[in-house]
């Protein structure tokens, strides 16, 4: 047999993990550690969980069929809810544009500028709207004022964020042309940035109002206005029917808007 | 005589300018005052440029552009055109040399009065660089901007009659007035390319510079756009200055070519006098 054919070598299945290093497997027994000690610090227990099944089950009981008593009521609040959130969004949209401007790197005046405008923008996004709605009640009383700032303070951070990366992604072939004719960075950001990030504007702002739709409904509960209050009073006296109702009320809104929005998103893409 | 008078592929890898027109009539033509005295319109004098430290991308590049004279530079790609022509107007900051536009220097400038001497320079990009979704017409309208208020030039439909007038009339002569209202982005090569020309007419400018017009276009498109630009400078008296890979149409639409080569001159000379074969060595 001719021995100039050289051997292949023996075929090999390469394995199908990689060999985890001693680091990640610590990590990982860290991770799952962590976890273990969080379920039993949160309570998480099955038996509770099953016992609870009957209570569940007269709750839902009791909550069938919605009350429909006070139902012009629940009405009136669920529309208060609703221009809670549209106003909190419409006036956030507007006031997060400058400030989005600001918090673009190219089109802000000065580093200085940008980088306060970005922190400006993280720290509104970082604190929980019902935070804000909490400080609003203290500074401006109980009622729906309170909520809508809170809304406001929540898109600046939400949109001002957003608005800031559609801007800087933006194609900058226009920009430059209009660069090269001599106009204004005015003149740029409204002639060839704002036109450009407009699709983008109008995505996040209509996801803002879904958004603040969801959390005005919450912010009632610390006595910022809106339909909350009436479903924690429900909960309170066990008017559980009525309960009942605000919740589908609120369902109902819920998806009307977002059903809204997604129509209104289709138009305009 | 003629200003080429060594075989082309010895004369484009001279280290140094090969010809300057300079001080020499022929190729003044337009550019040559009421008293005699040459008037340029662009002067680059020693200009450099590098992105990276060690490598530079113009170095050491002096030319002169005479008032309504049409200007090809040629170059293969990295040659460094689109840097120089961007260095002419000062959208990229050149590291050496000067550039003088309408006699006045760039260096020392402040934004305003860049800005003002920007306005008189049509500026052509190869994609076209139009507002996407705005519609053609004020796309067009935009070419006002230096000298009208942002309210009055920013959109058509907010633009006072006299504005969308003149803006239609520099649609009719690029041959678009009816595709007017329709999107730039739904606009075919061609058309985007006839409505950005028409963006740099609206600017009344007195110096079109143009950075490989044809490019993204197909021969025909190409062809047409190449030859609308010659025409309305020709008409109007305007100076033009234009990069481009299709060595016909450099010999073809401009009076002068200039060619560049690792950053350099390497060969500037009126046009006739050039042989298209030759100049393809600059490519090898």
């Amino acid at each position: 047999m001719p021995e100039h054919t050289a051997t292949p070598a023996p075929r090999v299945l390469p394995d199908r993990f990689e060999r985890t290093s001693p680091t990640s497997f610590m990590l990982w027994l860290i991770v799952l550690g962590f976890f273990a000690w969080s379920v039993n610090k949160t309570g998480v227990s099955f038996s509770d969980l099953w016992g609870g099944i009957p209570q569940m089950t007269r709750l839902v009981g009791e909550m069938l069929p919605p009350s429909t008593a006070r139902l012009e009521a629940v009405g009136w609040a669920l529309l208060e809810t609703f221009q809670m959130a549209f106003v909190g969004t419409v006036v956030g949209v507007l006031l997060s544009v400058p400030i989005a401007v600001l918090a673009t790197p190219h089109l802000s005046p000065h580093p200085l500028v940008y980088h306060a405008a970005r922190n400006l923008i993280a720290f509104f996004r970082t604190v929980p709207d019902l935070v804000w709605a909490l400080l609003f009640v203290v500074s401006v009383g109980l009622g729906p004022f309170a909520g809508t700032l809170a809304i406001v303070i929540d898109k600046i951070g939400f949109c001002g964020r957003f608005f800031a990366e559609a801007m800087e992604e933006v194609d900058r072939g226009p920009q430059e042309a209009l660069s090269a004719m001599g106009a204004s960075r005015l003149s740029l950001i409204m002639c060839a940035v704002f036109p450009a990030a407009m699709p983008s504007f109008i995505n996040t702002s209509l996801f803002s109002l879904e958004k603040a739709t969801r959390s005005s409904v919450v912010l009632g509960l610390v006595g910022a206005g809106g339909i909350g209050i009436e479903l924690k009073v429900a909960m309170d006296l066990f008017n559980y029917d009525e309960a009942a109702t605000i919740i589908l009320a609120i369902f109902a809104l819920v998806v009307l808007v977002e059903r809204l929005s997604a129509l209104l998103r289709k138009k305009v893409m | 005589m003629s200003r080429w008078p060594e075989p082309a592929a010895r004369m484009l890898h001279a280290p140094t300018p090969v010809t300057s027109f300079v001080g020499s009539s022929p190729v003044m033509g337009p550019g040559t005052s009421a008293t005699g005295s040459p008037v340029a319109d662009l002067v680059v004098s020693a200009l450099g440029k590098s992105f990276e430290p060690g490598t530079p991308v113009l170095s050491n590049v002096h030319f002169q552009v005479a008032t309504g004279q049409r200007v090809a530079l040629i170059g293969a790609n990295g040659a460094g055109k689109s840097t120089l022509l961007r260095c002419c107007m000062h959208l990229i900051r050149p590291d050496a040399g000067e550039v003088r536009l309408f006699g006045t220097p760039l260096g020392g400038l402040d934004a305003q009065a860049l800005r003002r001497l920007r306005a008189q320079v049509g500026f052509v990009f190869q994609k076209h660089n139009l507002v996407p979704r705005l519609s053609a017409l004020s796309n067009v309208l935009h070419g006002a901007l230096p000298r009208a208020p942002l309210a009055r030039a920013w959109l058509q439909s907010l633009a006072p009659a006299a504005l969308r007038e003149e803006a239609m009339l520099c649609l009719e002569r690029v041959g678009l007035t009816h595709i007017a209202l329709r999107r730039a982005d739904k606009l075919s090569g061609g058309q985007s390319q006839r409505v950005a020309v028409a963006r740099a007419l609206m600017q009344r400018p007195r110096l079109i510079v143009a950075d490989e017009p044809a490019a993204s276009l197909d021969p025909v498109a190409g062809d047409e756009v190449m030859s609308l630009f010659s025409g309305l400078v020709k008409d109007e008296g305007l100076t033009m200055v234009f990069t481009s890979h299709d060595l016909v149409h450099a010999v073809k639409y401009a009076d002068r070519v200039i060619a560049l080569q690792r950053g350099e001159i390497v060969l500037d000379a009126l046009s006739h006098e050039i042989d298209v074969a030759e100049l393809r060595a600059l490519y090898a």
